[in-house]
């Protein structure tokens, strides 16, 4: 064997050595009837003023411009098409992606809550993934959380000046990765751990979600900036409209 | 070919890349993506946990979703998705080239 076959094995077989250490689990919403009641009330509850919002915020960019509906309707696609693939990860398990981050550039941390609540009801009825009794603490998770920080990244790189194409990806990817961060926060308020209580729990669930999670979130970044470049050449007008671009 | 294209394509075999490359670097991994992984965590802090609530589907059928018919659900999911998508998409790309671009969609 060359030299360099083998150090790429060796390398490989390490990396799989080492996750394989990670017990498998896979990153996925939190099951039905595995959140505490009180917890399952709390999350919800939180839920409520930004899903108000949303509707608020899709009534007033319909009102403003119909033609974001089109738009509206491609990241609600999106997020269905997105969180119904699951892929296989470095760690031997499979998840999926959220897909909530381009809801959330294009219309808004708010916006794009409604869109991910569809998308979790589906599941939650359907294919008894996630759940109906978990469905405040997964909406929080998916279509809050993830995209408020998808949102302000993207921000903070239109003010730095960011070229908008990474900014795309840094948003979307991270988003993903954050939503997967609350999950395991969420878990550990519920589950904390014998010694060192919710913060030690906490890191226990993150280690079991994050190295699944990561090349997800790349998949999920690069991803959302093909669509958004195809969005920048076909559909210019829309764009402006919601105030992505502007006026061209 | 224009850039935009040509990056989009790089961009898409990263992706197929990136997704595929574990099947085959990590053989014999279960890759499972059951919803009772996550749930061993939580047993491993917590000691035995019943679920307090199952899903209303599964009570229904008084069993869990055969595991073909819920491929076919998650199917249908990305259907419904690749399909509004797609339509759009194809209408917007059509409405380019007929160099009708500033009328609404």
């Amino acid at each position: 064997m060359n030299k360099k076959p083998r150090r790429i094995i060796t390398f490989i077989s390490v990396l799989a050595i080492f996750f394989g250490i990670v017990p498998t689990a896979s990153a996925m919403h939190i099951m039905e009837g595995y959140l505490p009641p009180s917890y399952c009330i709390l999350w919800g509850v939180l839920c409520i003023p930004f899903l108000a919002s949303g509707l608020y915020s899709i009534n007033k960019s319909m009102e403003k411009d119909r033609k974001a509906l089109i738009l509206l309707a491609m990241a609600g696609a999106y997020i269905f098409v997105i969180s119904s693939l699951k892929i296989p990860s470095v760690t031997g398990s499979c998840s999926h992606m959220t897909g909530t981050g381009l809801g959330a550039i294009l219309f808004g941390p708010a916006a794009a809550s409604i869109l991910g609540l569809i998308v979790l009801i589906f599941q939650a009825i359907l294919l008894a993934h996630g759940g109906l009794t978990t469905l405040g603490a997964n909406t929080f998770s998916m279509a809050i959380a993830g995209p408020l920080l998808s949102f302000g990244i993207y921000q903070l790189c239109k003010k730095l000046n960011i070229d908008r194409k990474v900014s795309v990806f840094l948003a979307a990817s991270l988003g993903d990765l954050f939503t997967y961060c609350v999950t395991s926060i969420q878990l550990a308020f519920a589950y904390p751990s014998e010694q060192g209580g919710v913060f030690v729990s906490a890191l226990k669930f993150l280690s079991v979600f994050a190295p699944t999670q990561l090349p997800l979130a790349i998949i999920e970044g690069i991803l959302t900036v093909i669509v958004i470049m195809g969005m920048e050449s076909y559909a210019k007008n829309e764009l402006a409209a919601v105030g992505f671009m502007k006026e061209v | 070919m224009s850039k935009n294209k040509k990056t989009a394509i790089v961009l898409l075999i990263i992706v197929v890349a990136i997704a595929v490359i574990p099947l085959f670097a990590l053989k014999g991994a279960e890759f499972g993506g059951s919803d009772d992984a996550g749930s061993v965590m939580i047993e491993q802090i917590q000691g035995d946990y019943t679920p307090w609530f199952t899903p209303v589907l599964e009570t229904l059928l008084g069993g869990e979703l055969p595991g073909e018919v819920e491929s076919m659900i998650f199917c249908i999911q990305t259907g419904i998705g690749v399909g509004i998508f797609a339509f759009i998409m194809g209408r917007l790309y059509e409405r380019k080239r007929l160099g009708k671009e500033n009328q609404d969609l």
